[in-house]
């Protein structure tokens, strides 16, 4: 029987058990949404901008493991989902883009809303395809969904013609998908396995580095065992935060430019270090030359590239972090490594970086500690890019796997909202925090709209310092206090929630925070707080561009510290 | 400091757009490209590009990695340590007198180039060989004028039955 090209597309993603896609209409996207009609299955939600459909698409993805899909039309539609595409990218998250393409004669020619997608978005996906005839769509969206979901996931896009919608072909869709150019390695070599659990065996001051890897592959169970039974500390990367208990007793925290004291000490002084699916990202080790001196190195991840790019590794495992894991942990032998543990117990006594000031002042650090203390830990922390990131990762205590959900790689200011609709659709069940930036909550506000027309019971805070909080921290610490564009008038985020019909209130005081953060939860719906931050509070510790992790600037002394106001920060 | 050149071979899907995937990402990841030739070959919707890089044995090994991750490129052989066959084919058109033309003709004869074309005042040397080769010939007839040269850059094969 023949299709069209719009029917085609759409028993394609029936096929793939695609439920949501995020999109926004336009001239050569006409025929698919006409066809759309007649898939009530396949879940369409209307964003404001196309950026916010990529973010959406990302969020889901990362929430549900699942491909997340997001659509817009040719031309500017297109390049508006460019940065939410390259975000996806650069944290390897199964996004799949539809895009409009002007009709196949006018390809070329500087047609009305024609722009080159597939060129544009080369370097910033793991694949790309022009669908040239609709016979092409079933073999094309196959292999997209396939190549997005195997090996190192990553975003495909897929731009299509306005006359290939309209056109007819037979469609069949494919079983298998014959790419002979691509063969992901799942399992790793079995003498290299063997290689790392003598390493380990024999290793005095072993750590873990646990990234994004552990999550992607559900392999958080694994990573607990390995720690346990060889007795290893567990330190994680930004995005990998989450993916190993903070409560647990080997739980050191993050590492990296923001990372603890201690942690990074840990890595400095480390005889060992074991990483798992992360890719020694600089903000993760600070100057490589410095980075783990005395420490051999087991890298494991699927993506060979990623092996001796950045740091040089002695013994590489190329494959599913799960598959590796669950091999690994059959040869590594109990220990118990008493003395390095017992020595970062005293790191930990004499570098508690990341306790906060006692008083009324209305800090950010308290403010992720409340909601951590209000919700139990049973919340998924959406972010954007910035301090409030930061302070996110550092004093909200993840117990449950993959419940941290940020922008790492390209680090995209106005990720946490579109992120936040794509969390919450992904799971409803769940409670979301959207943690954002008042900058960053302006670039994609619009997406309140979004939020409300789906009845997105999203909790949004947002950390209003008045600053463009983060760039201010550096012209603090490197330009002087020269504060050059970084004062940041906000509007009133009330009347703002108020116009969307979004219930709001405003928080000045610490002793207001948890009262309000209890309301929002009690809430049926939506639900935001504008937390009126203290403007110059800095993230610490802080490892300087350009220094090793060794070089640590812990928190100046400014009153007296106290230790963490509950039981919801771990151990540290 | 002159970095070594390495010859690397890829078998790539014919598709669209697929030289410009690989070329770009050299760009891209700051990887120097000396030359790139692409044709066809005895596979079909197979082509074959043969790739000549510098930089060193760490650099190197990062363009065959990324190279590997790109969805069209089958397969990947670096063949510089491989007994192979190099050859480039070159046009040179030089500048003639009555006077030399034979001295060049002599020239194109040792070199075992021929010539495909004459005009009043050049003749269009065409000549294949390894990189030294052209190279020779080049500077030999640079005396004479050259007004115009073409080359493909470099294809390579290994040696004996062992496809690359
Ligand atoms: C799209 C984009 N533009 C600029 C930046 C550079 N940048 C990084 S953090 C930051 C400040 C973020 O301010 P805000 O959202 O208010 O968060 P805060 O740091 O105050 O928590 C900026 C401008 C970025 N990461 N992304």
């Amino acid at each position: 029987m023949k299709l069209t090209g719009a029917q085609i597309v759409c028993e394609s993603l029936a096929r793939e058990g695609v439920e949501v896609m995020f999109g926004f209409p336009g001239g050569t996207l006409l025929p698919f949404y006409d066809t759309l009609r007649h898939y009530p299955q396949l879940r369409h939600i209307l964003v404001r901008h196309e950026q916010g459909a990529a973010h959406a698409a990302d969020g889901y993805a990362r929430a549900t493991g699942r491909p997340g899909l997001c659509c817009a039309t040719s031309g500017p539609g297109a390049t508006n989902l460019v940065t939410g595409i390259a975000n996806a990218y650069l944290d390897s998250s199964p996004v799949i883009a539809m895009t409009g393409q002007v009709a196949r004669p006018f390809i070329g020619k500087d047609a009305f809303q024609e722009i080159d997608i597939t060129g544009i978005t080369l370097p910033i996906t793991k694949h790309n395809y022009i669908a040239l005839s609709a016979a092409d769509l079933a073999r094309i969206f196959k292999e997209a969904f396939y190549i997005a979901t195997t090996g190192r996931l990553g975003t495909v896009l897929i731009d299509i013609p306005r006359d290939v919608f309209i056109e007819e072909a037979e469609f069949h869709y494919p079983v298998k998908v014959d790419l002979p150019g691509y063969k992901p390695i799942l399992r790793g070599h079995p003498a290299q396995i063997r290689k790392a659990a003598q390493l380990i065996d024999r290793a005095k001051c072993p750590v873990i580095i646990s990234g994004r890897g552990v999550i992607i592959s559900g392999a958080h169970q694994e990573i607990r065992e390995l720690a346990e039974k060889a007795q290893i500390p567990v330190i994680t990367t930004l995005l990998g935060t989450s993916s190993f208990p903070e409560n647990h007793m080997l739980s050191l925290g993050m590492l990296g430019m923001h990372g603890l004291a201690y942690a990074n000490m840990a890595v400095t002084h480390a005889d060992l270090v074991i990483a798992i699916g992360m890719r020694f990202d600089d903000r993760a080790t600070g100057i490589v030359s410095g980075f783990a001196p005395k420490a051999s190195i087991i890298h494991i991840d699927i993506d060979p590239a990623e092996i001796g790019k950045n740091v040089r590794v002695d013994v590489p495992i190329v494959g599913d972090v799960k598959h590796v894991l669950r091999e690994l942990n059959k040869q590594v032998t109990n220990q118990t490594h008493v003395g390095w543990i017992q020595q970062l117990e005293q790191w930990r006594q004499e570098h508690p970086s990341i306790d906060i000031r006692g008083g009324e002042e209305l800090l950010p650090q308290y403010v992720i500690r409340s909601i951590c203390e209000v919700t139990n830990s049973d919340a998924t922390i959406v972010t954007g890019v910035g301090q409030h990131q930061m302070w996110s990762a550092q004093h909200f205590c993840y117990k449950k796997p993959n419940s941290f959900i940020s922008s790492g790689g390209l680090g995209t200011m106005g990720f946490e909202l579109p992120a936040a609709i794509g969390v919450k659709v992904g799971r409803p069940e769940e409670t979301v925090w959207c943690v954002a930036g008042d900058g960053g909550i302006q670039m994609t506000i619009q997406e309140l709209a979004t939020m409300v027309q789906e009845r997105l019971a999203i909790k949004i805070a947002i950390m209003n310092n008045g600053y463009l909080g983060m760039v201010r921290q550096w012209q603090e610490l490197f330009y002087g206090r020269r504060y050059v564009a970084t004062p940041l008038m906000g509007p009133d985020f009330l009347k703002i929630a108020d116009a969307y019909g979004i219930s709001a209130l405003r928080v000045k005081k610490r002793s207001e925070v948890i009262p309000a953060i209890q309301r929002a939860m009690e809430h049926d719906g939506p639900f935001l707080i504008d937390f009126m931050v203290e403007p110059e509070e800095s993230v610490y510790p802080m490892v300087p561009p350009g220094a090793t992790l060794a070089q640590v600037i812990e928190c100046p002394k400014r009153k007296a510290a106290v230790p963490s106001t509950s039981g919801t920060v771990s151990n540290i | 400091m002159t970095q070594p050149k390495h010859t690397i071979v890829a078998l790539v899907a014919d598709r669209p757009g697929v030289l410009n995937r690989v070329a770009s990402l050299f760009r891209r990841r700051g990887f120097n490209i000396e030359s790139i030739a692409v044709g066809r070959t005895e596979m079909k919707g197979v082509s074959r590009m043969t790739i000549v890089v510098s930089g060193d044995t760490a650099t190197v090994e990062q363009v065959r990695k990324q190279l590997d991750k790109v969805i069209d490129v089958i397969k990947l052989s670096d063949i510089t340590d491989e007994d192979r066959v190099d050859r480039e084919l070159a046009l040179i058109k030089v500048k003639t007198t009555p006077q030399n033309r034979s001295e060049i003709m002599q020239i194109v004869d040792i070199f075992r180039a021929n010539i495909v074309d004459v005009a009043a005042e050049s003749v269009t040397v065409e000549v294949t060989g390894d990189e030294d080769k052209i190279s020779s010939l080049l500077n030999l007839l640079r005396d004479f004028g050259i007004k115009e040269v073409a080359r493909t850059g470099r294809l390579a094969m290994t040696r004996g039955t062992v496809p690359t």
